[in-house]
């Protein structure tokens, strides 16, 4: 079970988190002007990393906030979270341990 | 016999205290202190089981989690009976039941056993070899026949009378093992005033001090318990083992709270899960004992020395009078001279390596001992139990001639593994010390370190690994679980698997339930000799947890009986309780399905539920629906971009029918939306979407429209909700409401307003998913059934009557209005629910509006939402038969829908249903077949709507 | 073994909104919001628990006033939610049974309050003291809080 960083709360058990997906897909402004691969490449593709990568997750038993994770899907490590609207943070760097 | 075996200095024995218990249906003593496996021994009983493939015979080989052939089941009552406990861990009490497994008839002639002379015709792979053709035979030959010899003790039948419990823990430093490292690790830290947490697996601390001769160690190891006792922070956990390392250093520990009890009071807490979270965590599980791999080295009396050790200086038994060694490691000639000291006849100590020196050795000749080095063992007599061991030496690489020498016992010991299980689980690197023969911890990813001999072994200490040099490869077992043999390993490499993770599955060597504690190295070491490729080129198979078997009844904790999960009872449960109602689970909701009044079937109830409605008067509970208060300037433009209605020109006191998509396309939720002020809504949700529409909500406001000023609050529970549906609704509830007008014009159809009834603060919602004149009265949680009783009293005289979610579902089907979750599967449009009137067309944005407009989004095609009529109005279709546009029911055909919902309606005496069918609503009128298990069944295809089509009721 | 028992009833809103309505809201209350994240603060008969950094959970008589300047939302949950107070020996190993967090008086300590699970039901914890805590949970979700701090009072007799 993940011991997960709450930019708001601090470090709690991954059972008072849902997980959110793939972060920094940013809805389109105007949905209605992008094209049918636009709308595909939104609604479903992900990339699904072995490695680093960003993602969404909230503190839905907790405050209640959505905020964005960097985490190593092959250890589990999460090397930053941050606060929705915050640049995702360089990755390579051990923030952990 | 009466402990012959046993003598007055085992240190953990209190031999004041005599212990009976009963093995296979024989009477036995034994001492508290005393395991299952020492007590045995005592009593002179090596022969302890079956094996799994070819029902050997099989004693004790291990003292402790390593064992893998003394597995018995353990009886208290029929309810309690486990199977598969190692007996090296059952603790003995006063009246224990134990009986072997695996033989029928019984342990000494088991037929099973013929298997032994078959077994050159059970190599590697053959089930997968044999079972293979023909196919037909699967089902009725190969599998029962499986299924018949596999498996090893039987589970009981009965469902589990025990307590299992769980708790979450936080410490500092969680130390796992409570040897000499393990404790000198946790009073470090508890000296420095960490939070400490301990366990051990055993019953009691000390790990390999425990079956130490010499007084010191017994000593030292009181002082430290006294110490660590002293501090506060530290927590000691006994009969815990360390099941799993889980990611961010939280570890799975499994408390054994009763096991060791005879009578354990009823209600006691059996087991308990602990989910340690540890800032640091401190792996001094020690290290495992090594076999040796000889033909003939699974007969009763085997044994490793260490646990021979064990044996001895903890529980004073001598595991035989007549004992031969073999030992590739220097501790087997300690075992040795403590034998000989406690009275044993040492037949002979035969060496594997060529030139041994060291400490013991020396003692050990000193003292006299007949040692011969450079030796191997080509096989060992007896049946029941050894007789005699044939060594011989290795001349130039090749096997001389061999010695045959009688005794009761072979001790065996190749050298120690360290236990690296939780580091391997906890993702650490481990890397392969040839000097030590030995896969020790290396990097680790988590903050742990590793202490003690689970770290490594001291210097050269390697021992030997993988098997000795032998003709007779057949019976040289490397896995005795599992009855994996070196020929089988020689086998499966000469067949081309070169692997350890394909030779592990092929053979199953490490694949039983002791995780090949004493089998994977030394499988390493032979497919290393075998293949001519250093270990590490080996591979290594992965550690897997848990550490040693736990219960499911720790994983399910609580979460049984009532506990299972959270039972959600309405203000209005207890009332309907009174009435007899049924009930239906509707997610984690309790609520009402029908009223029966005295014998009444459900079909009854309903239909007279249903009429109630139509004629007078129906009075429903609601409550579950999920309520949402949306408060702020920007209220009315978020529900804008939400919903796939349009909400600005919805005045104040008005109600709109909200329908939301996601954002491709498809509908999610509905339901009713009302203005209480320009920048108040109090927005209604289905009951099992509640949550989920919450979340969405949140998702947006949070994430993608921080620019919009509106807060969400569930009032979900806030409200009791209270609908009263039917013609006469209004005259019943009108005497008890104030401060709003609620006449036909004043308070029309979708109207909201606050006020009181019966002197509660009221929010009056008129909305109808009955087609009836309809109110949905939302009073404060507390005063729900106060208020219910109040209209059920007011509504006597109008023959006002109780209705459950079935009238519900029929009579809304009546008037075609959809369930979301019922018509709706997570793929339909709002278009193909007949729900685009509900769109606002003008505006520029809605979550789904661009997924709408793909092509594919509006084929004609697509299944649409339609009537079915069967021809014989009798007949009621079943919810999920497919529909079929020809009555030939013989596959293949094709299927161009389904049925959604269907019902007998008593308002209309006969059957109805809607269904999804493909364009269906341009075939009004066709006739098609719906298959039902019976036959095709012709049904006419309607519009979706049965009764009242011009919707005037609600308006009444 | 801590005591079980239930809050008595109470006023409660859920107060929703910036930091500038968050001091209006300070005016008007005549207290302040806490803004460290999961405090709780009291003041008489009231609190204000921290729940989320634009929300807050309000117990007691006096909430109940009409901001005017900036936008905010004060939503009525009084009958949303039912208090129930665990007091005495093992209150924290009690909750512990179902409870994930760190309930050392020394993390968690007095004064402290989070949303978070006890089982499979969600609950608000605020600790009033080091053997006292507050509990608030959905209404349909206490007999099911209840039953398991029952089975807890058992373990730590
Ligand atoms: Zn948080």
């Amino acid at each position: 079970m993940l011991l997960i960083k709450c930019p708001y709360c601090g470090e709690r058990s991954e059972l008072e988190f849902s997980y959110g997906g793939q972060a920094h897909i940013v809805r389109p402004l105007i949905p209605s002007d992008i094209t049918d691969e636009a709308l595909t490449e939104y609604l479903y593709h992900r990339d699904n990393i072995k490695g680093v990568q960003a993602e969404r997750w909230r503190h839905l038993h907790g405050c209640g906030r959505f905020f964005n994770a960097v985490r190593d899907t092959t250890t589990d490590h999460f090397q930053a979270t941050y606060k929705i609207g915050e640049a995702q943070p360089a990755s390579g760097a051990k923030s952990d341990g | 016999m009466g402990n012959a075996f046993r003598n007055k200095d085992g240190k953990y024995i209190d031999y004041t205290q005599i212990l009976r218990f009963t093995f296979d249906g024989k009477i036995y003593q034994g001492y508290k202190g005393d395991t299952l496996a020492s007590a045995l021994l005592a009593n002179g009983v090596h022969l302890l089981g079956r094996s799994f493939k070819y029902h050997r015979p099989r004693g004790i080989v291990a003292a402790g989690a390593d064992e893998p052939n003394a597995l018995v089941t353990v009886q208290r009552d029929h309810a309690r009976t486990t199977p598969n406990v190692k007996a090296t861990q059952v603790e003995l009490y006063e009246g224990l039941i134990a009986e072997s497994q695996n033989r029928w008839p019984n342990l000494r002639f088991d037929v099973g056993a013929l298997n032994t002379l078959i077994s050159n015709f059970i190599p590697a792979g053959f089930y997968y070899k044999t079972f293979m053709w023909p196919r037909q035979a699967w089902g009725k030959f190969y599998e029962p026949f499986i299924r018949g010899v596999a498996g090893l003790g039987v589970a009981p039948t009965e469902a589990d009378p025990d307590r299992y419990s769980q708790r979450f823990a936080h410490c500092d430093v969680l130390v796992v093992g409570a040897g000499r490292a393990g404790l000198a690790a946790a009073m470090e830290a508890a000296e420095k005033g960490l939070r400490v947490l301990i366990c051990d697996e055993q019953n009691m601390f000390g790990g390999s001090l425990l079956s130490n001769a010499d007084v010191q160690s017994t000593e030292s190891l009181l002082q430290t318990m006294e110490k660590l006792h002293q501090y506060s922070k530290v927590t000691c956990l006994k009969r815990t083992i360390a099941f799993g390392y889980f990611p961010h250093n939280m570890i799975g520990l499994c408390e054994r709270l009763t096991e060791h009890l005879p009578n354990p009071a009823k209600g006691d807490v059996r087991e308990r899960l602990w989910q340690v979270r540890a800032r640091h965590v401190i792996l001094a599980t020690g290290a495992l004992e090594r076999p040796l791999v000889f033909p003939g080295n699974d007969r009763p009396g085997v044994m490793l020395a260490g646990a021979a050790r064990t044996y001895l200086n903890r529980y004073g038994v001598l595991p035989g009078k007549n004992i031969a060694c073999v030992v590739g490691h220097d501790n087997g000639y300690l075992a040795a001279l403590e034998l000989q000291q406690a009275g044993a006849t040492i037949a002979v100590i035969a060496d594997v390596r060529t030139k041994p020196v060291g400490r013991y050795i020396e003692q050990a000749r000193q003292a006299g001992l007949p040692i011969r080095s450079g030796m191997t063992v080509t096989g060992t007599g007896g049946y029941r139990r050894v007789r005699n061991i044939s060594v011989a030496p290795i001349v130039n690489g090749n096997i001389d001639a061999s010695d045959t020498i009688r005794c009761d016992t072979v001790l065996m010991t190749g050298g120690y593994t360290p236990s690296v299980h939780l580091f391997s689980q906890s993702r650490g690197k481990l890397e392969w010390k040839s000097e030590q023969n030995a896969y020790i911890p290396s990097q680790s990813t988590e903050n742990l370190s590793s202490v003690g001999s689970a770290a490594g072994l001291a210097g050269n200490d390697r021992g030997v690994i993988g098997a000795l040099p032998m003709t007779n490869k057949s019976t040289a077992f490397v896995d005795w679980q599992n009855d994996v043999t070196v020929k089988d390993i020689d086998l499966a490499t000469r067949e081309g698997f070169h692997s350890i993770e394909h030779i592990k599955r092929y053979t199953t060597s490490g694949m039983a339930t002791d995780q090949g504690k004493t089998s994977n190295i030394n499988t390493l070491g032979i497919v290393s000799n075998i293949l001519q490729k250093p270990v590490p080129e080996i591979g290594l198979t992965t550690f897997r947890m848990p550490y040693t078997p736990v219960s499911f009844g720790i994983f399910a904790g609580f979460a049984r009986g009532d506990l299972f999960d959270p039972v959600r009872t309405t203000p209005m449960h207890s009332w309907a309780i009174e009435q007899n109602a049924v009930f239906e689970d509707v997610s984690l909701w309790k609520r009402a399905r029908y009223f029966p009044r005295n014998s009444e079937s459900m079909n009854e109830a309903v239909a007279r539920e249903c009429l109630a409605v139509r004629a007078s008067c129906g009075l429903f509970d609601a409550s579950t629906l999920g309520k949402i208060e949306v408060v702020g300037p920007d209220a009315a433009e978020f529900l804008n971009r939400m919903y796939i209605n349009a909400w600005s020109k919805l005045t104040v006191g008005k109600c709109r029918y909200g329908v939301l998509c996601r954002e491709d396309g498809f509908v999610m939720d509905d339901g009713v939306v009302g203005r209480l002020a320009t920048d108040r809504f109090h927005l209604t949700t289905t009951t099992g979407g509640a949550a989920r529409v919450l979340a969405m909500m949140e998702d947006y406001l949070q994430t993608e429209w921080q620019d919009l000023q509106v807060w969400l609050t569930s009032t979900t529970e806030q409200w009791a909700v209270i609908a009263v549906q039917g013609p006469r609704a209004r005259d019943i509830i009108a005497p008890l409401i104030s401060g709003i007008d609620i006449s036909a014009h004043a308070f029309p159809h979708m109207s909201i307003g606050e006020g009181t009834i019966h002197g509660i603060t009221m929010r009056l919602m008129r909305v109808s998913f009955t087609g009836e004149l309809g109110y949905e009265i939302n009073v404060p949680a507390d005063h729900g059934r106060a208020i219910w009783e109040a209209i059920y009293e007011a509504g006597q005289a109008h023959g006002i009557t109780p209705y459950g979610t079935e009238a519900m579902h029929v009579l809304r089907a009546e008037k075609g209005y959809v369930i979301i979750g019922q018509e709706t599967d997570g793929t339909a449009t709002p278009d193909d629910v007949g729900l685009s009137w509900a769109i606002g067309k003008a505006k520029p944005d809605y979550v789904g509006k661009r997924a709408l407009i793909r092509q594919a989004m509006q084929a004609p095609t697509r299944k649409q939402l339609v009537g079915l009529l069967t021809l014989d109005d009798q007949v009621v279709l079943e919810e999920g038969a497919q529909i079929c546009a020809t009555a030939a029911n013989t596959p293949p055909m094709q299927l161009i829908g389904h049925v959604t919902s269907s019902y007998y309606s008593a308002t209309l005496g006969r059957s109805i249903a809607l269904a999804m069918v493909a364009g269906g609503r341009t075939c009004y009128g066709k006739t098609l077949y719906v298959l039902m298990p019976s036959a095709a069944i012709p049904v006419t295809l309607t519009a979706p709507v049965f009764y009242d089509e011009k919707g005037e009721q609600v308006n009444g | 073994m801590a005591d079980i028992s239930e809050a008595p009833h109470t006023e409660r809103y859920i107060f929703r909104g910036g930091e500038k309505a968050c001091a209006e809201a300070d005016m008007a209350f005549g207290m302040n919001l806490p803004r460290e994240a999961c405090h709780a603060k009291v003041t008489g008969e009231r609190a204000a628990l921290w729940l989320g950094p634009d929300e807050w959970l309000l117990l007691g008589n006096g909430f109940n006033v009409q901001l005017t300047a900036l936008p905010y939302s004060q939503v009525d949950v009084s009958h949303r939610q039912i208090g129930i107070q665990l007091k005495g020996n093992h209150a924290a190993d009690m909750l512990n049974i179902g409870c994930p967090l760190d309930l050392d008086d020394a993390i968690f300590t007095t004064g402290m309050c989070t949303r978070t699970v006890f089982g499979k039901a969600e609950i608000i914890l605020w600790r009033q003291d080091v053997q006292t805590f507050h509990i608030e949970v959905w209404r349909s979700f206490g007999d099911y809080v209840r039953g398991l701090l029952a089975i807890a009072q058992k373990e730590y007799m």
